[in-house]
């Protein structure tokens, strides 16, 4: 699967207050939490949104709360994949449980700059930059947690495991 | 002259931290190493108002017939609750159904409900060797009481209510050694933020964190649960302390004693070990938006507040009320300010009432409120406005964690917040005593 698109980026410690303020989290309703993504840290994200797709940022993104609706709003506002230098532990999780395609990879991180238009292959592991055509390896992530995203989520991971 | 063979470390070396210890006895293994994602067994799956409602949509996905264990899965509606407005109130209704249908034994209500964190302990559902999941970041609380226990999200919630059984990876360790004396009013939240301003907030990212050392035995179990609460502040898993006499007295009345008490190897491996000299901390405050801005309160000058608030699942016990209302006793609070106090549980609601700080906090002018999140996470009962200052004892002073995003929160213990609340900025109690 290749995702392309052009990137918005943001810095260090991304926390989840500023992802999905907690004053929204009196509902589950998907639609709802996108619509308030980003807005206490980017006035400008549903903007940005228009023609940039994958959210570049620096460490420990998604620090704090255990809130999925973190995630669960990133992924439903249409941002098609996080690359970070690294993620907090629980957003990571989350992520992968919600099939939201996360990448740990400082070298691109901290290559790539806003607005760049770059292509991930997640399969064969690979991120260019179509500005610079810098290429960075991604490591892969461990079997188990690939199996997770190919059955498109810990959910069904689950009910596949359970009706075999 | 021969010299003593090196230590083989690595994969030879089968010495195990606590952490690891636990993990393998619920995989039913009697070792694993760093780095390894097992499938484990849970003892308890915590949820809240706000988690809950994803968690229950997608164990309906699931398609189980029923929860794994009626007795392991715990309910508290404690973020919104009492209801602040329609739309929480309709969270707290789907998850009280969903208790009632699946006959969810510990399902706290409103009147028996307190701060989850503090909650759990209290009732005895954590117990040492304990692996505990829970849908909320400070799950990592109950390690004081010489446990695992971390935050998950929704799906995983989810998945553990199903199937009593979760993925993990198998985290690194890292380890915290304690010694010299406490200074005066300093308690675990001092020691914590100091910490935290060592490390970083991701200084112990996707690690264990053992907190030992000899000052840690002195401290009370009121400021080890404080200190495992903000273990995720620095990114960490777990923040575990060994059990010693102060947890077995703990427990005495909470539990029958059937609890398997494990520490590290003496081989252990750690990934790093800080030896912090406690003599060096005075009274912290960390400062925005993070909690690793720590510093001596005593540096900070003519910072003025609008709001203090003192609770939460970090500092929200007995030993907080105490020492606040020591401080509080006989005065009054700034005229400019509003001075929250949130008990966690009703137990310590009662016991704060019968000791006599709940008279001691309406006559100098605070608010006491029913167990509740609230103004901690921005929700309710003390939100704040564009422009305003709290000092807070909460764990989180993120941008709008308390309310407007143009707002601000100082953390500290509750002896700089009942000073900062007389003195109407951020002071310490020798200012105001
Ligand atoms: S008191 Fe604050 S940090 Fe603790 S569980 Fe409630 S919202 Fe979370």
């Amino acid at each position: 699967m290749i995702i392309k698109d052009r990137v918005i980026k943001y810095g260090n410690n991304i926390d989840t207050d500023v992802i999905i303020p907690a004053r929204y989290l009196n509902t589950a309703d998907r639609r709802e939490l996108a619509s308030h993504c980003f807005e206490d840290l980017d006035k400008d994200f549903k903007e940005k949104m228009k023609e940039k797709k994958i959210i570049v940022a620096g460490s420990n993104f998604g620090c704090g709360s255990s809130r999925e609706h973190a995630p669960l709003s990133i992924k439903e506002s249409g941002i098609k994949a996080v690359i970070a230098v690294s993620f907090a532990r629980i957003f990571f999780r989350n992520a992968i449980n919600i099939g939201l395609p996360v990448i740990a990879s400082e070298e691109a991180a901290k290559h790539i700059e806003d607005g760049d238009e770059i292509e991930i292959d997640l399969s064969s592991g690979v991120i260019k930059d179509n500005r610079s055509d810098g290429i960075f390896r991604i490591n892969p992530l461990p079997d188990f947690i690939q199996k997770v995203i190919k059955s498109g989520g810990y959910i069904n991971y689950i009910r596949d495991s359970v009706n075999k | 002259m021969r010299k003593e063979p090196i230590k083989e470390m690595g994969s030879d070396n089968r010495a195990q931290a606590i952490a690891q210890k636990i993990i393998a006895n619920h995989c039913d293994r009697d070792y694993v190493s760093e780095g390894e994602i097992v499938n484990a067994s849970v003892d308890i799956v915590l949820g809240n108002d706000i988690t809950m409602p994803i968690a229950i949509e997608e164990f309906k996905k699931i398609g189980a017939d029923g929860v794994f264990d009626r007795e392991k899965v715990v309910m508290v509606p404690d973020h919104f609750t009492p209801n602040k407005d329609i739309k929480s109130a309709q969270q707290c209704k789907l998850m009280r159904e969903f208790a009632g249908e699946y006959n969810i034994k510990n399902y706290f209500e409103v009147g028996s409900m307190g701060i989850e964190h503090a909650l759990l302990p209290e009732m005895g559902l954590v117990l040492p060797g304990n692996l505990v999941v829970g849908a909320d970041s400070h799950t990592c609380t109950y390690g004081a009481l010489g446990l695992a226990s971390t935050g998950v999200g929704s799906t995983d919630a989810a998945v553990a209510m199903a199937t009593g059984k979760l993925w993990f990876m198998v985290p690194r360790t890292v380890k915290f050694i304690y010694s010299g004396d406490l200074n005066k009013w300093v308690t675990g939240k001092d020691l914590i933020l100091y910490t935290i301003g060592l490390i970083g907030v991701d200084g112990a990212l996707y690690k264990s964190m053992e907190f030992s050392g000899p000052a840690v035995s002195r401290l009370s179990m009121d400021s080890r649960f404080t200190m495992s609460n903000m273990a995720i502040e620095a990114g960490g898993k777990f923040g575990i302390f060994e059990v010693d006499d102060k947890t077995r007295a703990y427990l005495k009345e909470r539990s029958d004693g059937n609890y398997e008490v494990l520490s590290s190897d003496a081989d252990a491996k750690y990934e790093k070990i800080y030896n912090i000299d406690c003599s060096d901390i005075e009274s912290q405050v960390a400062v925005p938006h993070l909690p690793s801005n720590a510093k001596s309160a005593r540096d900070i000058k003519n910072v003025e507040i609008d709001q203090v608030v003192i609770g939460s699942c970090t500092n929200g016990r007995m030993e907080d009320l105490k020492i606040a209302a020591e401080i509080l006793k006989g005065k009054r609070v700034n005229n400019n300010l509003r001075t929250i106090i949130i008990p966690a549980t009703q137990n310590i609601y009662l016991e704060a009432l019968k000791k006599g700080y709940i008279e001691i906090f309406i006559k100098s002018g605070c608010v006491v409120s029913t167990p509740t999140c609230g103004p901690c996470l921005g929700g309710h009962m003390g939100v704040l406005a564009g422009g305003e200052r709290a000092v807070s004892t909460t764990n989180r002073n993120f941008v709008g964690r308390m309310g407007h995003p143009d707002s601000e929160v100082y953390l500290s213990g509750p002896a700089v917040a009942a000073a900062s609340a007389i003195a109407g900025r951020i002071a310490i109690p020798e200012e105001v005593m």
